[in-house]
């Protein structure tokens, strides 16, 4: 599904390295963990391959489905299926929440020579999904993200990725922020898009997050490289004894 | 004086050009208009209070020419139920506009209003002049002396649809001035709404009479026509518990200046005007300037003016509010606002606040910003492709000026115009 190969990357704007060759492969339907101190190069690899604009990919190849990722606009790539749950959501006042999200559907489905989805198969799909996550119709006619609390600003990344059911979902840090609950309600909306052929990334400091959505696979990544890969029991052991023994264990 | 014999050239030249219609109940306040502009003269561009806007091509006595392109829209208010009065190169057409009836309100043409006793004879020109104080507005002083139609509305009632005031462009080369009055009896309601490219130039005066406890409703939508040059102005006096609110979309046009003057002098009356504006290209200029002045206790002002502006487009905005001794517990608001989409436009703004009361609350704020970055890349990542969603957050940040217009199905109207504009942008 999403295979990177020595991905190094550096600030555009500063002599700064930041990813130095992260290898990383995630078959279709596995959940993969990435964990790391701060400052590891975690959140540049979800903006790297998202798109964001402020980074240098100086070397190395991501591609999604076999398609190169890295010379596509971020509306590209979102066609293409990749889908990034930001650890801060943008709040964007004037713009309606349906209407962002009706437009982004219908833009994406254009792009992929799609038919547009009608306004009334719209609502009923997001009003459906909406309930899941606990959302009300309030919360949908607000503008985006304005005024919503942080869990609510969370459940609206995974409305996102519930409408737009991309191939393959990378979460950027999603448990900052939660109260338990909240946790439990994000999760569950991952674990119901955790269907065959589904991809997903899951970047977190805890094994909290991991409690619910189980991961297959565990990283750790260490100043711009993952130094470590194991089963869900590396997270555990991360919980318990932090990244100090990991890191000596590499060293 | 040395300055005034300089000034003299180019307002005599343009006085020259043109002719005054004679006779009838006007007569009086056009020749009053004339002595007016002849003692200050047409601006130029050492006034003050035309420092960031060019009055060249608006008062040389022949209007450069403006193409005519053949732009498909849909009509905007079509939806509305309304009077329409067509005016085609600043002509009335008969056979496009309805019969000038509608119960609640008296309305006819400035051209044929001819009776002596006329209810516009203690009006026209009135409102106008007392809005020559403490600026001289020259131009709209030339209106009052020489334009040669316009609407008379003397509102009685409340008219169950508004009045709908459109004009057409078929000439290159028209030079269109006219001349609107609107007087609203106590207890009145009126929605006036105005829409189209009107001449090659323009220059528009509406004068609105708003009697105690009534209610003005102005929606206006200057043509998507990129060559057209107009010089506007808006002067109002409202009385007790009465409402005014205006709003302007305007979307590009060589050179457009708006004036806008509005007095309270009723205690707890209420003024807002509003304008939203899309520029593109090094050759548009739009300038919003605005003066209320509060003479009452307890009124609410309010100004909330949004510019976007790109290729080097220009946009200006001078506000001033003006709260004389006495005029305790105002409550004045200006916001003026641009997104520049890139480093060649520009935004000009001058807000004046002069206040003589002690117990007053008066905010103004005036920013210059480019577009979200995170906001832009947050829409791209959820597949929003970078034109559109440049646009969907122009919309986003016009709405706020947009939300001003109260009526829900005309905001919505607005929006819509808004959205096929800068859909047709980026084709």
């Amino acid at each position: 599904m999403l295979s990177i190969k020595g991905l190094k990357v550096k600030l555009k704007d500063e002599d700064k390295q930041i990813l130095k060759g992260v290898d990383l492969e995630i078959e279709a339907g596995k959940v993969h963990a990435i964990m790391g101190p701060n400052g590891s190069g975690k959140s540049t690899l979800s903006y790297v391959l998202s798109g964001k604009d402020g980074y240098e990919v100086t070397g190395g190849t991501a591609a999604l489905e076999g398609i190169d990722l890295l010379d596509m606009d971020p509306e590209e790539r979102a066609a293409a299926g990749l889908f990034l749950a930001f650890q801060y959501p943008v709040e964007i006042p004037g713009v309606g929440n349906m209407t962002f999200l009706r437009t982004a559907v219908n833009a994406q489905r254009k792009a992929r020579g799609e038919e547009e989805m009608s306004a009334a198969d719209f609502l009923k799909e997001v009003r459906a999904r909406a309930k899941d996550l606990k959302i009300d119709a309030e919360m949908l006619k607000r503008p985006v993200n304005v005024g919503f609390s942080g869990g609510e600003k969370k459940r609206n990344e995974i409305l996102q990725m519930a409408m737009l059911e991309p191939k393959m979902c990378i979460l950027d840090e999603t448990d900052s922020g939660l109260d338990v609950d909240a946790m439990k309600l994000v999760a569950d909306g991952v674990n119901a898009l955790r269907t065959q052929g589904r991809g997903f990334l899951v970047i977190t400091h805890y094994q909290r997050l991991l409690d619910h959505i189980k991961p297959d696979v565990v990283h750790i990544m260490s100043d711009g490289r993952i130094i470590k890969t194991g089963g869900p029991e590396l997270a555990l052991e991360v919980e318990n004894n932090g990244y100090t023994d990991i890191l000596a264990e590499v060293a | 004086m040395a300055e005034a014999a300089t000034k003299q050239t180019p307002t005599q030249a343009m006085i020259g050009s043109l002719e005054m219609p004679q006779g009838g109940w006007t007569e009086a306040a056009r020749k009053d208009a004339l002595s007016r502009v002849q003692a200050v003269g047409l601006p130029q561009r050492r006034d003050e209070y035309w420092k960031y806007t060019r009055p060249d091509t608006l008062v040389q006595p022949t209007p450069e020419a403006a193409s005519l392109r053949s732009i498909e829209e849909a009509a905007l208010f079509d939806s509305t139920d309304r009077l329409r009065i067509v005016f085609v190169d600043g002509v009335f057409d008969a056979d496009a506009s309805d019969e000038l009836a509608l119960e609640g309100i008296r309305i006819e043409r400035l051209a044929e209003a001819t009776s002596d006793l006329h209810w516009a004879r203690d009006l026209y020109g009135t409102l106008e002049t007392r809005g020559q104080t403490p600026v001289a507005r020259p131009l709209a002083a030339l209106n009052t002396a020489f334009a040669r139609d316009g609407v008379l509305i003397h509102v009685t009632g409340t008219p169950s649809k508004p009045v709908n005031i459109i004009y057409r462009r078929t000439s290159e080369t028209a030079d269109a001035m006219l001349h609107h009055v609107v007087k609203l009896d106590a207890g009145t309601e009126l929605t006036v709404l105005e829409n189209g490219p009107v001449a090659a130039r323009f220059n528009a005066v509406l004068e609105v009479e708003v009697a105690d406890t009534a209610t003005f409703h102005h929606v206006r939508a200057q043509g998507r026509d990129h060559e057209q040059r107009a010089a506007t102005h808006i002067f109002t006096r409202l009385g007790t518990e009465s409402t005014f609110k205006s709003f302007t979309l305007t979307a590009n046009g060589a050179m457009t200046r708006n004036d806008c003057v509005i007095e309270l002098t009723g205690d707890d009356a209420t003024a807002h005007v509003a304008g939203a504006c899309v520029g593109d290209g090094p050759d548009f200029h739009h300038d919003d300037t605005v003066f209320i002045t509060h003479d009452a206790v307890n009124c609410e002002s309010r100004q909330v003016f949004k510019k976007v502006l790109r290729n080097g487009a220009t946009g200006v905005f001078q506000g001033k509010i003006l709260v004389k001794a006495g005029a305790q517990k105002t409550d004045g608001y200006q916001i003026s606002q641009s997104l520049l989409l890139d480093e060649d436009s520009q935004f000009l703004a001058k807000p004046e606040l002069e206040i003589y009361a002690d117990d007053v609350a008066c905010s103004h704020g005036s920013t210059s910003g480019a577009i979200d970055e995170d906001a832009l890349f947050y829409l791209r990542s959820r597949g929003v492709p970078e034109g559109p969603a440049t646009d969907l957050l122009t919309l986003a940040f016009l709405a706020e000026a947009v939300a001003e217009v109260e009526n829900e199905d005309l905001r919505e109207e607005i929006t819509g115009q808004m959205a096929a504009w800068l859909e047709r942008h980026a084709a």
